[in-house]
């Protein structure tokens, strides 16, 4: 699924890494504990979550993960998209509550990724 | 034995914000030494975890990351309070971590589980009221 479909099944503003929504997400995780989300590595990921802190982005970034989605109607602070935004990572924030965009991402076949250890 | 390249840093422990930024450099090190994304990913994780756990419970440290061909090697020390039951430690989802931190996202007791799982071997050093060391190994 490429990120712009994430954007508009969610109805979710972009808040950076708009020349890059043509990228392809294989799976998606959703999450607002980060050592879960360290602890399952997934292909070209999604992070879907509500902490809108600087350890939600460098988590991503450990994970090789391509997008942040920030849900509940949560925008993060602006030093948080910067630095998503020197990492490469879009950041799309929409008002859906966790479960339903889970939901709704599931729904339209992208789905939580083979879990690979290590 | 063959060359090594020794990078080191030293962890803020007052600073939760800026907690994990030696591991994002470290990632940024090794993707230009060439190294597999898989292998980068491993240490980064493993490291960005002790890095977090320097500052929630030790405030602060320095993070050696020795890079050889064939493996790397990350040691943790820290002068902390030490960790006075390792195997307990080490049980995943045991955290002595403040709430605050668990608002924050971590905190969950998936720290060292998680370094082990991403390293090829762990040693954890620790003295109560000194501190500890942990040196991890990652084969390339």
């Amino acid at each position: 699924m490429k990120i712009s479909e994430i954007a508009s099944l969610l109805n979710a503003e972009v808040l950076c890494g708009n020349g890059e929504l043509d990228r392809e997400v294989k799976s998606a995780c959703g999450c607002d504990m980060m050592s879960d989300v360290l602890a399952f590595v997934k292909e070209q990921a999604v992070l879907i979550t509500g902490l809108c802190n600087p350890q939600v982005v460098r988590t991503a970034q450990m994970m090789d993960m391509v997008c942040i989605v920030f849900v509940r109607g949560k925008r993060p602070p602006k030093e948080v998209v910067e630095l998503a935004e020197k990492a490469d990572i879009v950041v799309l924030a929409t008002n859906e509550r966790m479960y339903v965009a889970c939901g709704m991402l599931y729904q339209s076949g992208l789905s939580g990724g083979g879990v690979v250890n290590g | 034995m063959a060359d090594c390249v020794r990078l080191r840093y030293v962890i803020d422990g007052e600073n939760f914000t800026s907690a994990g930024e030696a591991s994002v450099k470290v990632k940024r090190s090794l993707r230009q030494m060439g190294f597999s994304p898989e292998v980068i990913r491993k240490v980064s994780v493993a490291m960005y975890e002790g890095e977090i756990n320097m500052v929630i419970h030790a405030r602060g440290g320095v993070a050696t990351v020795d890079v050889y061909e064939d493996r790397i090697v990350i040691v943790l020390e820290d002068e902390g309070p030490g960790i006075p039951d390792i195997p307990l430690a080490m049980q995943a989802g045991y955290s002595t971590a403040p709430d605050n931190i668990r608002s924050l996202g971590f905190g969950a007791g998936m720290g060292l589980p998680n370094m082990k799982k991403y390293t090829d071997d762990m040693k954890i050093e620790s003295v109560v009221g000194k501190g500890t060391t942990i040196t991890m190994t990652v084969n390339v």
